[in-house]
């Protein structure tokens, strides 16, 4: 399995992806903004997509709009936290202007790129160049050192936004660098997973993670450890067995993992039996 | 010239341009159908925007996609796959949205919830071999090509959705604005929460086939989002909803029509336009009302 290029490849780049992903989807699950995530994804599409009809780089094209978007999101909200409905609206619209991108796209381009659109949704982990994976570890350390930098006051104005700001802490500032943070990794994650699927990674593993213990630290490390190993997991069910696409594999390790934790920390004391359960219907 | 190679066969001419609009039967079902699906969107929406769940909604509208996927792969009518997984969705999202855990719990399981179902469907397409571009219209739909039978189930669908909320809507508005009181007085709030998400899956599911998984959201959030800014009254909120859904969809088939865009850009564009309007609008008028204020006290 490691004799392949294209699998060395794919286990370091993901490796570093989750690595991002478990660290700043903790947050993401903390301040409970999974719904920006989703909307950071769809606004992934497009800017990919917009960069490819423009002739621009894709991947540059793709950086820009989800940073762009992190900040307009946290612009939009009230103290750096958009409003699901604002935030529905926005990415409604984006999505109808993806799909005009992907319209000219491939009518401009007839020839053989009729799946461009398809690769920007769902991934391409088997296809990364050596150059594509140095960026990305670059891209992944740098968004992990960032996220370190403010995990403290970030934590704090997470937890008890009040206070956080009675002592002086830029809340605002905060929320807005967070939002462009996660807009980083967002697209980050689209070159592994693809945008559509990229929500997985953030929330599947810090809500395991969240399950499991209160405690910031062990529960940033225990969000990582699941995003790491789902990767790791899925990228070998998609080696061994080559008709499974990577990306699939991938979230589902994520939430196969999710759904046990939940399973595990679901059962009533008393009973003993299951209480009535949502994560095990998914 | 530019106009000419974007809007073609448009004569300028209202009356003749209109009169092309239903000549062909395709563009007489899509009608049809943009019309009954904008009226239940309109209707389902204003609720789901009331209740706060659009990150619910997005997750059911995204179900869709495995499930005409799924039945693409099993070879059964896609209706079918459509119907069953918007239905479990619904089902699992009302076991989350009853657990009464924390808004975080709750939005890590929601989004997990999409991811799954977004990897499956990508997961059915990629066992289903060879339709990789199929994948574009089930996603983003294919509004022209809409048979008189699809508008018929549609037409009954909807019917049935848009009746069902009618008969909960006292309770289900009371239920949505302050659960707590609701439940105190004896409304079943659990049930309601349960029930409406299905009938926000129902539709979904049929709408989802016309305007494919991922742009039902539009229709569903953005003419609600408007009318909730514009009216807190339900009735006339509702009535706005509908009205801003039907007017978006019918200018957003005509404008297709006569030009190489697709629809999706057009009903959403559109509808993010009104929206923008009015929020900048309202926004405008309270800042006006504040200066005022001012100045009344000043004086």
């Amino acid at each position: 399995m490691f004799a392949h290029e294209f699998m060395r490849n794919a286990l370091i780049a993901g490796s570093f992806v989750g690595l991002a992903c478990g660290l700043v989807g903790y947050f993401v699950v903390l301040r409970a903004q999974v719904f920006a995530g989703d909307a950071l994804s769809h606004v992934a599409f497009t800017g990919a997509l917009a960069a490819a009809v423009l002739g621009l780089n894709i991947l540059a094209g793709l950086f820009a709009a989800t940073i762009l978007g992190g900040i307009v999101m946290g612009i939009l909200g009230d103290k750096a936290r958009a409003d699901d409905v604002t935030i529905g609206t926005l990415f409604a619209w984006t999505l109808g202007l993806g799909v005009l991108f992907l319209s000219i796209f491939t009518t401009q381009r007839s020839a053989g790129n009729g799946t461009a659109g398809v690769r920007v949704l769902f991934g391409s982990i088997f296809g990364l160049s050596t150059a594509n994976v140095r960026l990305s570890v670059v891209l992944a350390v740098l968004a992990c050192a960032l996220l370190l930098a403010i995990a403290r006051p970030l934590l704090f104005a997470s937890l008890d936004i009040a206070v956080a700001e009675a002592q002086g802490v830029p809340v605002r500032a905060l929320g807005l660098g967070f939002l462009a943070l996660v807009g980083l990794v967002a697209a980050e994650a689209t070159q592994a997973v693809g945008a559509l699927l990229l929500l997985g990674l953030l929330a599947a593993p810090a809500g395991a993670a969240h399950r499991l213990t209160t405690r910031p630290y062990r529960g940033l490390a225990l969000s990582v450890l699941f995003s790491v190993g789902s990767i790791w997991i899925g990228l070998a069910l998609a080696y061994v067995f080559p008709t499974l696409p990577p990306s699939s594999m991938i979230i589902a390790a994520a939430v196969g993992v999710y759904a046990l934790v939940l399973a595990a920390t679901l059962r009533d004391p008393r009973t003993g039996w299951f209480r009535l359960a949502s994560g095990n219907v998914a | 010239m530019v106009e000419a190679a974007i809007f073609q066969g448009l004569s300028w001419n209202p009356v003749t341009d209109l009169r092309e609009l239903f000549t062909y039967p395709f563009m007489v079902n899509a009608l049809e159908a943009g019309t009954i699906v904008a009226v239940m969107a309109g209707v389902t929406g204003w609720f789901m925007v009331l209740r706060r769940q659009t990150f619910a909604g997005h997750t059911l509208s995204v179900i869709a996609f495995p499930g005409a996927a799924a039945a693409s792969l099993a070879g059964v009518p896609l209706a079918v796959g459509y119907f069953g997984f918007c239905g479990l969705g619904a089902l699992a999202l009302a076991g989350i949205a009853g657990s009464r855990r924390s808004l975080s719990a709750e939005s890590a399981a929601i989004g997990s919830l999409q991811a799954l179902a977004l990897a499956l469907g990508f997961l059915f397409v990629s066992l289903y071999h060879g339709v990789l571009n199929g994948v574009d219209s089930l996603l983003f739909g294919t509004f022209l090509g809409i048979t008189s039978g699809q508008v018929a189930v549609l037409l009954v669908v909807a019917t049935a959705a848009v009746s069902l909320v009618a008969i909960a809507a006292r309770p289900l508005f009371f239920a949505s604005v302050d659960a707590e009181v609701a439940r105190a007085g004896g409304v079943p709030v659990r049930l309601l929460g349960f029930g409406f998400l299905l009938v926000l899956g129902l539709s979904v599911a049929e709408t989802s086939q016309i305007t494919g998984a991922l742009l039902v959201f539009a229709l569903l959030v953005t003419p609600a989002a408007t009318a909730h800014q514009l009216t807190p009254r339900p009735l006339l909120g509702i009535a706005l909803s509908i009205s801003l859904a039907l007017a978006v969809t019918w200018l957003g088939l005509a404008l297709a029509y006569f030009s190489i865009y697709p629809v999706g850009f057009y009903i959403t564009s559109l509808s993010f336009g009104v929206y923008v309007l009015v929020r900048g609008g309202r926004a405008l008028r309270s800042r006006r009302r504040a200066t005022a204020g001012l100045a009344l006290e000043a004086a």
